[in-house]
């Protein structure tokens, strides 16, 4: 069965660690990861990569834009 | 099973190309950065790139003209739309908007905003309404809910003492120039797609020629509310939605004849 996965590619320099993409991901893979970036902020990761489908809301909603989210079809 | 390959064609979001890489000021899960970005995804679709004049207001979103690749005005207090009137009359083939807060819009610049609205100019207004003013410390604006507490009403809004908040997107609804006004919100991803729907509705609604748009929205000031980003989002969602609640207010289309 054809499967489609995604994943994100977060710019940590420009992510401020405020986790409404968190609070937004439908299927709960996004944390804050315990690492933080140049300016101290926690940085968003993939706690759960293999649950994500590449829907974009996390990307859509980051105020920062610094989310780039991929897709691909595996048949 | 096999990892999503980083490549170009499987890329299905990313920061819009209008967007400029400087770090934004705004706190952490401000609202002004996700409508920034609306409106560089708008204009990049809409081929206005080069013919977009934006207006910048004053308050936190004075800095706009660092993070979107347009050209930009910078108005004084509340008189945005005074600016963006001379704008498009002297340039009526450019797409000509503001950028204004409810301090800016509703509160100092009322008298700017309801005339622009009045003499029908084909503009747009973003009108970014967080019931608060964030740039100078969390005081009360004309648009702060009754019981709400702000540095200026520690013991909330008292409408003895303060009077009532208003809605300046249904008083604009009632003047003839004035053709399509809505509200909307980005708390939530599916919000975020509908605003930008309702911007690029507004936006081509002013390059037509149809009159005067404003686009409120409900935005959440994390630190003016004294809440975490996402507590923030859910406490709009509980409090500020029933007060002002989303959807087109007006939606009318002008006699091309007239």
């Amino acid at each position: 069965m054809a499967k489609i996965k995604g994943t994100i590619v977060v710019d940590s320099e420009r992510c401020k660690g405020c986790g409404v993409c968190v609070a937004s991901c439908p299927c709960d893979v996004l944390a804050l990861s315990s690492e933080v970036n140049g300016k101290g902020y926690p940085v968003v990761r993939m706690a759960r990569p293999d649950a994500c489908t590449g829907c974009a809301s996390c990307g859509v909603i980051c105020p920062d834009s610094c989310i780039t989210v991929y897709r691909q079809k595996f048949e | 099973m096999a990892e999503v390959e980083i490549k170009a064609e499987n890329r299905v979001y990313a920061k819009p190309r209008l967007m400029l890489d400087n770090t934004m000021h705004y706190c952490p899960g401000c609202s002004h950065g996700t409508v920034h970005k609306l409106i560089a995804e708008v204009i990049d679709e809409l081929g206005l790139a080069d013919r977009t004049i934006g207006i910048s207001p004053v308050g936190c979103s004075v800095f706009a003209y660092n993070y979107i690749d347009i050209d930009w005005m910078e108005a004084a207090h509340g008189r945005a739309l005074a600016v963006a009137t001379a704008a498009k009359r002297l340039n009526p083939d450019r797409m000509v908007f503001t950028y204004q807060g409810d301090g800016d819009l509703s509160a100092i610049g009322t008298a700017e905003s309801i005339h622009a609205a009045a003499r029908g100019e084909n503009v747009v207004a973003i009108y970014i309404n967080n019931a608060i003013y964030g740039m100078t410390g969390g005081q009360m604006a004309p648009t702060t809910l009754l019981g709400m507490k702000t540095a200026t009403t520690p013991y909330g809004r008292d409408p003895r003492l303060n009077g009532y908040p208003y809605k300046i997107a249904e008083m604009m609804a009632h003047l003839d120039g004035a053709t399509y006004i809505t509200r909307q919100s980005v708390h939530k991803p599916a919000n975020v797609r509908k605003c930008k729907a309702a911007i690029k509705k507004a936006f081509q609604h002013a390059m037509d020629g149809q009159g005067f748009s404003l686009v409120e929205v409900v935005s959440t000031c994390n630190s003016g509310w004294k809440l975490s980003p996402v507590a923030a989002n859910e406490w709009l969602e509980q409090h500020m939605l029933p007060y002002y609640p989303l959807g087109d207010i007006k939606d009318v289309k002008l006699d091309p004849t007239r």
